[in-house]
């Protein structure tokens, strides 16, 4: 939802990274305030994972220019670690496995670092244990996902999921999504985006990475850009979305001079 | 390699100091008048020298072996001193007399053993330098039979038992290192279990190598009698020094018929420097014989230093339904070296054996599993399950597995199962992600990968080793 006069949770401008000396992102303007929901669409490419995975402090980009203010901090200051605690989460496209780490110890010891950096409570395993099958049923997850492997052997969808579950958990400030529905079927997509819905609220903002009008039908976004080759090169509302849907890109290309640097 | 993770493995060695005690050193090199010197400085029996000089004579013979996948320039044996010992000051009758530096380079070692031994019920029996010189709890365990003290003692109090079981598992000519280690070890321990005693607690020894140049070679020897029942600690960890050391143990475990032995180690040794210099050569031969029925002998082992690691603790089943094991977490970083694995001779009908083994590969690092399963005709009905794991951190480490397995029995069932797998960029960004740092990232992946082995630990060595495993590998990923 958009209210007038809500703070500033990120404010992005002229961010350019690049990657082994290829320059990806190439200019990123971009501002999230409080309570909004902003959906960041665009071909395969086009930079949506680099730009989510540079705002999370991926060591393998390099900052080439360009600012990043996260509620008033200098986000590109901090290490990764830090830019989590302090309520920046990222859904990954491709969450990784970790064979192993037994899913629980690792969502608990996130839970524990993120509550002990807000002065929160941290919790026994058998407190945690309660409390993260509740949100569990928020997802329809079975518990038995709690014992195997972080991701490891889990389909597609249940990656996904088990990202949202621990969105549920950390209940950061900004959460970056990226492709969260692709690979979901159709009651999956319901549920996880009735997840999302719970979740959001006039505190807390969320950008969407995605290819589908589909989710953006549950999750109906304030804002939707485009990102071609690095840069966002159109801003408009939900609508924009559907155009997108039966149009595709090319005729944004064709229009990108003048449109470009139109922004929220 | 992110910088935050380098320099989180590149943490220097905590146990880098030499303590100063007078040693009294033999003179470089080795011949008959050396063997004969070590057994008259130890006032050996005849039985004892004869038992070297045939192990010399058979070492003069062999040659070093060339087929394990390390390297390392060619030792010079004859520019080692084989013999050194704090000089004898007096009969000591409790730890209080023990020399004070010596108690000093325990302290710094995080091993206050006095305390260690008090708090948490454990026999230590201090090898310093080849010689014990403190033994305590001894008196406890007389009350139930044992017998645990230095092997150097033993040969002395206990002579018929020394003699009739060394060299019975691991004979005089087994091989190179097994060979000089016969013909020159100075000590170690020496540890009887009387018929149907369980060992009311677990037994440990810290080995320590203190003298720049001289060789360490310790020779221990274990004995379970029908029924008993004993769980044996081995620790180490060694001074900083430039010049590599040679050590070459050898270790012979027996259990009798319904008996029971779990050995288990950490090793900490000096591995030389982030460049690879220096650092302990360790050539260890280590074997349980399973000699009763379902006896069973159990090796875990948890090895962190050493510039080179050549050991194979192995097992031979010979009584009916014994049981043989082996956990190992192999670690290794910078420059060192390990090829490291287990021996499972089947021999009993219905005899069974596990092997899990971890190895954790880091920096230059290189290692290699090597494990050998023989089930041979008279072994009906053998199992074996082999589970050998690997883990590469970083892109300039190697691992290598060599599995042989020589089926003579139809009956016998033999699984071996592999993999492979990396601690990852990306691994470490998705721990971050959710606001956990590299090292307790880390720690959790390895400990998640070592669970297998650490399980079968002692309660208080595992807690050890899994902080030892994080210190070493902090700062290794990236
Ligand atoms: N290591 C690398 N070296 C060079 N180029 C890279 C590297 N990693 C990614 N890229 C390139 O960066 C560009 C942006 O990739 P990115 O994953 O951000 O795209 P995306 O918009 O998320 O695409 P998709 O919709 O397919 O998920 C791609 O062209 C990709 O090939
Ligand atoms: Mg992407």
């Amino acid at each position: 939802m958009i209210i007038e006069n809500s703070p500033t949770i990120l404010s992005v401008q002229g961010l350019r990274a690049s990657i082994n000396g290829t320059e990806i992102l190439k200019g990123i303007d971009l501002t999230v305030k409080s309570g909004e929901i902003h959906a960041i669409m665009g071909l395969n490419g086009s930079g949506k994972s680099t730009f989510s995975k540079v705002l999370a402090g991926h060591p393998s980009y390099e900052v080439t220019g360009g600012t990043i203010q996260f509620e008033g901090k200098n986000l590109l200051e901090l290490p990764p670690e830090e830019r989590a605690r302090a309520g920046l989460f990222l859904a990954f496209q491709y969450p990784i496995e970790i064979p192993g780490v037994a899913n629980t110890q690792f969502l608990r010891l996130a839970y524990n670092t993120v509550q002990a950096q807000r002065g929160k409570e941290e919790l026994d395993p058998l407190e945690f244990d309660d409390f993260v099958r509740e949100k569990m049923k928020l997802l329809e997850m079975k518990p038995d996902f709690l014992d195997r492997s972080v991701n490891e052997g889990f389909s597609g969808g249940e990656k996904k999921r088990n990202e949202i579950l621990q969105m549920a958990l950390l209940e950061p400030k900004l959460s970056v999504l990226d492709e969260t529905d692709s690979g979901l079927d159709i009651d999956a997509l319901k549920i996880v985006a009735n997840g999302v819905n719970r979740l959001t609220n006039k505190d807390n903002a969320t950008i969407l990475v995605t290819h589908y009008q589909r989710l953006l039908d549950y999750i109906v976004p304030d804002f939707v850009h485009v990102m071609q080759a690095g840069r966002i090169v159109m801003t408009g509302g939900k609508e924009l979305a559907l155009e997108l849907e039966t149009r595709g890109y090319d005729w944004i290309t064709a229009n990108k001079q003048q449109d470009a640097g139109v922004s929220a | 390699m992110s910088a935050v993770l380098q320099s989180l493995v590149n943490q220097p060695y905590k146990h880098g100091f030499v303590t100063d005690i007078e040693s009294d050193i033999a003179p470089k090199g080795l011949n008959e008048d050396i063997i004969r010197l070590i057994s008259a400085k130890k006032d050996e029996p005849e039985w004892l020298l004869s038992f070297r000089l045939k192990a010399y004579e058979k070492w003069l013979t062999m040659t070093e072996p060339e087929w394990q996948n390390v390297h390392y320039p060619k030792i010079d044996f004859q520019d080692i001193s084989y013999y050194s010992a704090p000089k004898p000051k007096k009969k000591l009758a409790s730890m209080d007399e023990v020399d004070p530096e010596l108690l000093r380079t325990f302290e710094k070692l995080g091993v206050p053993m006095h305390e260690r031994a008090a708090l948490a019920g454990v026999a230590v029996d201090v090898i310093f330098d080849s010689v014990s010189v403190a033994t305590t709890y001894k008196q406890k365990l007389a009350e139930v039979g044992i017998i645990f003290c230095s092997i150097s003692e033993a040969v002395h109090t206990h002579p018929e038992l020394v003699q009739k079981y060394l060299g019975t598992v691991v004979p005089v000519g087994d091989n190179y290192f097994a060979a000089l280690n016969s013909a020159v070890f100075t000590d170690g321990s020496f540890c009887f279990i009387p018929k149907g005693v369980k060992c009311p607690m677990d037994l440990s020894t810290y080995f320590r190598i203190n003298t720049e140049g001289s060789g360490q070679f310790e020779r221990t020897l274990i004995i379970a009698e029908e029924g008993a029942s004993v769980s044996y600690l081995e620790g180490c960890t060694a001074p900083r020094f430039d010049t590599n050391q040679l050590h070459a143990a050898v270790v012979e475990l027996i259990a009798l018929d319904n008996a029971d032995i779990k050995y288990s180690t950490v090793q900490n040794w000096y591995a030389g420097d982030e460049k690879g210099v220096g650092g302990i050569y360790n050539f260890v031969t280590k074997r349980g014989l399973a000699k009763g029925v379902n006896s069973r002998i159990s090796w875990t082992q948890v090895e962190t230093g050493s510039a080179i690691t050549w050991k194979y603790p192995s097992c031979i089943l010979r009584g009916d339904n014994s049981v043989g094991e082996f956990y190992s977490v192999a670690v290794t970083n910078n420059y060192q070296q390990a090829d490291t694995g287990t021996k499972m001779i089947h021999i009993g009908k219905n005899t069974r054996s596990t092997i899990v083994s971890k190895g954790i590969t880091a920096g230059h690092s290189n290692s290699s599993y090597r494990g050998l399963v023989r089930i041979a005709p008279t072994a009906e009905g053998a199992r074996n399950y082999s589970q050998c794991d690997s883990m590469l951190i970083g892109d300039q480490c190697g691992a290598h597995t060599f599995p042989y397995i020589q089926v003579h029995n139809n009956s016998a069932t033999v699984e071996h199962e592999a993999s492979t797998s990396k601690i990852g960029e990306d691994q470490l960004f998705y721990f971050s992600q959710r606001g956990i740092g590299a090292e307790e990232a880390v720690s959790m992946i390895i400990n998640g990968f070592c669970k297998d082995v650490f399980q079968q630990l002692p309660m208080e060595f595992a807690v050890e080793a899994t902080k030892l495993l994080s210190f070493k590998l902090e700062g290794s990923v990236g």
